[in-house]
């Protein structure tokens, strides 16, 4: 047993030294070509006359680690879906959440004029709640509580709901669209450290909470009768993990619109290196997605340069083919 | 005193009672078995004494103490619940699964201890399962399956095993293979074991005291060769039948009447 739990810890490393690279990565590739000499002149004696100086530190440091933490909280909000609705093939778009978020953008720009990117991220962040909300409301209706396929019943309706509501505003009033495009699409690019500030003491403690509950969720992974056999509160543990994916998710959407694939497919990825325990599981997921959302950040600027591939895009490139690479591998317990 | 005792329980589903004014005391260190038609609500039972279900009048009694009352990881330390066809999650070990049943000894201050490897080691031993403990569950036949789900419930070190129907979806070998092994926990280390089975001649096999469920309450409990008569299983399963004595154990064998009328050249002799 020991020396399973060595190879994990040394997989882990090396993904580390991967996320490392891609981070690099995406300082030093892009339009404007940089040296690491000058990306790490850039930190300790910055120039306000180089171009390179700026570049660095005001888009491709802020893209690098919005896509770090929006990639993590992805990852971690995707295993913990799979998790609450013992689906392989959930994610956190079944709460809804991305349809409620633009949906409340497409109000605040097309009735209430909203304009300010800050604000429109809140409105965001409050559509993935509500609609995750209202998603976990209807699932628990009925005698059972919140059973899975009531969540997803509930989830693709509302998900449906939302987006006719938007697109029935968007057909009405085309001059929303260009601003809602912003989030329809999902971009990492023109994201500013202003924009990260307000959600990331929300995210930060979300990931670190998260990490904690691995004991609890292997469990609640047995059943829901087995866990309250042995005492768990279920419904308080599935009600804390519906909170922090809203916070994970809601939080992403709002900072870089919907991304998807990487809550769907790199829990699979971790479960490949780390196996099925949750206490490693999730630790794997956070770093994995980070990974995947830099690197696919880079590639996104790189492949039609000077133009850039939307980011959802590259994600399902990137994450596609090993995705099914995996699945007919299947799970490794080693 | 009885370690489990039921009184004036009533549930109901969507306003459908299910059990009404229900009452019952389980015997200490011996097995009981809840047998019954489909939908009589045997299952029902055992999930509320396991407090899977909140009842809505009535009492479960845990060695005295009303277990709506107590702290559920209380009751988890003195009572196990394994539900009807549990499924592990893809690649999880049997190892992995068992260890899940030290869950309710420990605490963010009590982590992992050398007790609760010595639990799960004695678990996978007495379900001999240890040289598959590293096998991931879904990969096991049914009967591995299901003792390694025993094993789990082992691993929690509790006085009280309740399962709810241990041996569906299993062929008559892995029935027998489960079966044996509830017995030797309870005649080696006294454990009591309350079962609903859906067998009857398993169930007269198997249980010291059989409780028959009928319109929602008990229709009758005892030893099984007290009360499985013909008149009980007409009146608990609506079934005609002819019961006579196991060859091998002496206890009530079920035979039942069907469309298809007796073979001429047999005797059939009514009732026993």
């Amino acid at each position: 047993m020991k020396a399973v739990l060595m190879k994990k810890r040394i997989r882990f490393c090396l993904i580390f030294i991967l996320f490392l690279l891609s981070f690099a990565a995406s300082i030093v590739f892009g339009q404007t070509s940089i040296t690491l000499e000058q990306a790490l002149s850039s930190f300790h004696s910055y120039d306000e006359t180089s171009t390179e100086h700026i570049v660095i530190q005001s888009n491709r440091l802020p893209r690098a680690v919005i896509a770090t933490i929006v990639g993590a909280s992805l990852a971690v909000a995707g295993a913990f879906m799979q998790a609450l609705t013992r689906n392989p093939l959930a994610s956190p778009s079944i709460f809804g959440i991305n349809q409620g978020a633009i949906f409340f953008v497409v109000i605040g720009v097309v009735f209430l004029s909203v304009s300010s990117l800050v604000s429109l991220m809140g409105l965001a962040f409050l559509g993935a709640a509500v609609a995750a909300m209202v998603v976990y409301f209807l699932g628990s209706i009925g005698r059972d509580g919140l059973t899975p396929v009531k969540m997803v019943l509930a989830g693709a309706a509302i998900s449906a709901l939302f987006q006719s509501y938007t697109q029935g505003i968007l057909v009405l009033d085309e001059a929303g669209l260009q601003d809602v495009l912003f989030w329809l699409a999902g971009s990492v690019s023109g994201r500013t450290f202003e924009m990260l500030l307000p959600v990331l003491p929300f995210m930060g403690a979300a990931i670190i909470i998260a990490l904690c509950m691995g004991k609890a969720i292997n469990l609640l992974v047995t059943g829901d009768d087995v866990a309250k056999g042995m005492g768990q509160h279920v419904a308080e543990l599935k009600g804390t993990m519906g909170i922090i994916v809203v916070i994970l998710a809601g939080s992403a959407v709002a900072v870089v619109g919907a991304v998807g694939f990487i809550g769907l497919v790199v829990p699979h990825i971790a479960r490949f290196f780390a196996g099925s325990d949750y206490r490693l599981l999730l630790p794997f997921s956070a770093l994995i997605g980070a990974v995947l959302l830099v690197s696919a950040d880079v590639l996104a600027r790189l492949i039609i340069m000077p133009q850039e591939v939307p980011i959802g895009v590259m994600t399902a490139i990137v994450g596609g083919p090993f995705f099914v690479y995996i699945a007919r591998k299947g799970v490794s317990s080693r | 005193m009885k370690n489990l005792q039921v009184t004036d329980l009533s549930f109901s589903y969507d306003k459908e009672p299910i059990l009404k004014d229900l009452s019952i005391s389980i015997p200490e260190g011996e097995i009981t078995v809840f047998i019954g038609g489909n939908g009589c609500g045997k299952s029902t039972l055992l999930r509320t004494i396991a407090r899977l279900l909140q009842p809505e009048t009535g009492t479960v009694l845990l060695d005295g103490e009303n277990i709506s009352r107590l702290k559920t990881k209380e009751v988890a330390k003195k009572m196990s619940i394994l539900p009807q066809g549990p499924t592990a999650p893809e690649g999880l070990t049997v190892e992995q699964l068992v260890q899940q049943g030290r869950y309710p000894h420990q605490s963010w201050l009590k982590q992992w201890s050398t007790e609760d490897e010595n639990m799960v080691h004695q678990a996978l031993a007495a379900t001999n399962m240890e040289d598959w403990a590293h096998q991931s569950v879904d990969m096991l036949s049914g009967g591995q399956r299901q003792r390694a789900w025993i094993a789990m419930s082992l691993a929690q070190g509790t006085e009280t095993l309740l399962l709810d129907e241990p041996t569906t979806y299993l062929d008559m070998a892995h029935q027998v293979e489960v079966l044996d092994l509830l017995y030797e926990l309870n005649e080696t280390e006294g454990r009591t074991i309350v079962m609903v089975l859906h067998d009857m001649n398993m169930a007269c096999r198997y249980a010291h005291n059989l409780v028959a469920i009928k319109d929602k309450t008990v229709y009758a409990q005892g030893r099984p060769a007290d009360i499985m008569t013909v008149d009980t299983v007409n009146h608990v399963f609506e079934l005609n039948c002819h019961i006579t004595p196991d060859p091998l154990h002496g206890t009530p064998m079920v035979i039942p009447f069907g469309k298809r009328g007796a073979r001429l050249h047999f005797e059939v002799h009514e009732g026993m």
